[in-house]
């Protein structure tokens, strides 16, 4: 027999050691995708890429827009530092494309960040409040949709100059429609729930409700959805700057260099390769991250 | 479904009035005009230039005239090409761009569903992970890149194609910008079938149909693969959104006399009423494959049938 004290105590450490870590959700999440090899994989390859593009001025002895007269178009030659070789006008390939990749990777970063913004606040207002505000809102979704958009961006950077900024703009205001979309499917069927409707009960106001309850509630498919869309305006960015209409010399992209090297193809074409190999390897690291994200987040597959 | 139809209808004609207003104004409001050069003009020659083209008054004016002109069927001239009319410019340029586009998507969809249903039924299966793994590359290699890279092999290492050009249209010119056009699509909706494939050969339908001791081709080919293309079928619409931007880039690689080089360059010079065709060209015939492609899920969808 144990006396009462001896009890609790037993019953404290036995507490103790029953006590499980909760694992939320996110914790989940995490141990999912860090099991899946070519998300961890793809996670090393873009953090490396974006290490070098951070340090570039580093790593070479030359500068992005020197022009070393002794090697004008000179093939990769790792005894003179040019070890990608020089573009046309003499300039190290490989600053310029890291360089590149500064701004390739900027744009990516900020015009998503754009389309977050103006998509989960559209969506989360369309599907909370519902009915009339709401098709009338995804009507216009809809016949934005519609519009051969990629015709408007060229219009819009041939028409008001080439200028990072408006790149920016210009490709986050394209792509939140999809991002839209999909808060909004998930705000409908979230706005019916008990914890939405306590707060309502509570007093809480509408945008409160929005902003602190519904929002945190759509993450993880917004996550989702933002790691696909990072590659997307990259590969549009480029594509404009391909046809001329991205930043301007001396700045350049990963497109710019891309057109530059397809123009000589026959001759160098190591001016190609290396931009090249650059963007579809982070176009690559960057969807397979997106479908780990994906399988990580998504209850379906537990 | 007849209702549902008029109704998609109905919203094509606002979208497409959006599309010209927002194209015509955006155009217009921006600086620089058609007759900038490096020399300027004698003021009256510039005026009775600018009076020819009505862009001496109003822009409202000129958006009435616009459309006025537009609901007749006139594009009005060119103001760059001289002596050709928009209209006639994009009916030189249509052919071109419309073979390669159908042809790039046609052949998207049959690879894009063989090779997506393929790995589908061997889910997991080294095949599987060959066949996606090729389509990743796909996705993430644009067809900028591509395009050099085919003419530079096929072209000038392996010369059994033309590195450009377009001859009379014959056949060998077309292939090169066809695959550049197509590969993505290829891919993307290789991953988008075996995605929809896997999920639908896990589903009560499929079981049954297997219990009741259906073969496996038939199951696969009567079954499964009505449901797993209804993904597709929405992708069709971006899909060709996709092709056609992909088109002025592709064209211009391959030096195609197509719509899509006329794009860029009326664009550059600011030639307005040819910028305005181009845009309403593309416009509409997105908007009509959008509508098809609601029809065609209408159809296969059952739960979209009569609510």
């Amino acid at each position: 027999m144990m006396n009462k004290s001896e009890k609790t105590a037993l019953l404290q450490s036995a507490g103790a050691t029953k006590e499980i870590e909760g694992r939320s959700l996110w914790r989940d999440a995490r141990i999912r995708l860090f099991r899946n090899k070519a998300a961890v994989g793809s996670m090393i390859i873009l953090g490396i890429i974006t290490l070098l593009a951070i340090i570039a001025p580093l790593l070479s002895p030359y500068a992005y827009d020197q022009i070393d007269w002794g090697y004008i178009q000179e093939g990769p030659n790792w005894e003179n530092g040019h070890i990608f070789g020089t573009d046309g006008n003499g300039r190290d390939l490989f600053v310029r494309v890291l360089y590149g990749a500064r701004v390739s990777l900027a744009v990516g970063l900020l015009a998503t960040a754009v389309s977050l913004i103006i998509g989960v606040t559209y969506g989360a207002i369309a599907g909370y409040f519902g009915g009339k505000i709401d098709s009338i809102m995804m009507r216009f979704v809809d016949v934005l949709y519609s519009l051969p958009f990629m015709f408007f961006v060229i219009m819009l950077m041939v028409v008001f100059g080439r200028n990072i900024f408006l790149i920016f703009v210009a490709l986050g205001a394209v792509e939140w429609l999809t991002m839209a979309r999909i808060v909004r499917g998930q705000t409908l069927s979230l706005r019916r729930r008990e914890f939405i409707e306590a707060a309502h009960a509570t007093g809480v106001s509408n945008f409160k409700i929005i902003f602190r309850h519904v929002i945190p509630n759509v993450l993880g498919p917004v996550i989702v959805y933002m790691t696909l869309t990072i590659p997307q305006v990259i590969l549009t960015e480029s594509f404009l700057s391909f046809l001329g209409l991205g930043v301007q010399e001396p700045l350049t992209s990963w497109g710019v260099l891309i057109s530059e090297g397809a123009k000589v193809i026959e001759a160098s074409t190591w001016m190609l390769i290396y931009p090249a190999v650059f963007l579809a390897l982070t176009l690559f690291c960057f969807n397979f991250i997106g479908d780990g994200l994906r399988d990580a987040l998504d209850p379906k597959d537990r | 479904m007849l209702s549902y139809a008029i109704r998609r209808l109905l919203i094509a004609i606002p979208t497409l009035f959006i599309v010209i207003t927002v194209a015509f104004f955006m155009m217009r409001i921006a600086p620089g005009g058609p007759f900038d050069q490096e020399r300027a003009l004698p003021p009256e020659i510039e005026k009775n230039i600018k009076a020819a083209y009505d862009l001496d008054k109003p822009l409202i004016e000129q958006y009435g005239i616009y459309i006025g002109k537009l609901l007749q069927g006139d594009f009005g001239p060119s103001i760059k090409i001289r002596d050709f009319s928009v209209a006639e410019l994009i009916m030189a340029g249509a052919p071109a761009s419309m073979q390669l586009g159908l042809s790039a998507i046609a052949l998207a969809l049959v690879f894009g569903i063989g090779f997506g249903t393929y790995a589908a039924l061997r889910q997991n299966s080294a095949v599987d992970f060959a066949v996606m793994g090729i389509a990743m590359i796909g996705i993430a290699i644009p067809n900028f890149v591509m395009a050099p890279l085919l003419s530079l092999v096929f072209g000038l290492y392996l010369a059994i194609l033309p590195t450009a050009g377009w001859g009379d249209g014959e056949i060998q010119y077309k292939i090169l910008p066809i695959i550049a056009l197509a590969l993505p699509q290829i891919a993307y909706i290789a991953r988008l079938t075996r995605g929809s494939m896997v999920e639908v050969l896990h589903s009560n339908y499929i079981r049954t149909a297997r219990a009741k001791g259906l073969r496996e081709k038939l199951v696969v080919n009567r079954h499964a693969i009505k449901g797993a293309l209804l993904p597709v079928i929405s992708y069709l619409g971006p899909a060709t959104a996709a092709v056609m931007t992909g088109s002025v880039v592709i064209e211009s690689i391959f030096g195609v006399p197509g719509i899509g080089t006329y794009f860029i360059k009326a664009a550059l010079n600011r030639d307005y009423p040819l910028v305005m065709g181009v845009v309403i060209i593309y416009a509409v015939m997105i908007i009509m494959l959008n509508f098809l492609v609601d029809m065609v899920y209408g159809l296969l969808d059952p739960k979209l049938k009569s609510p």
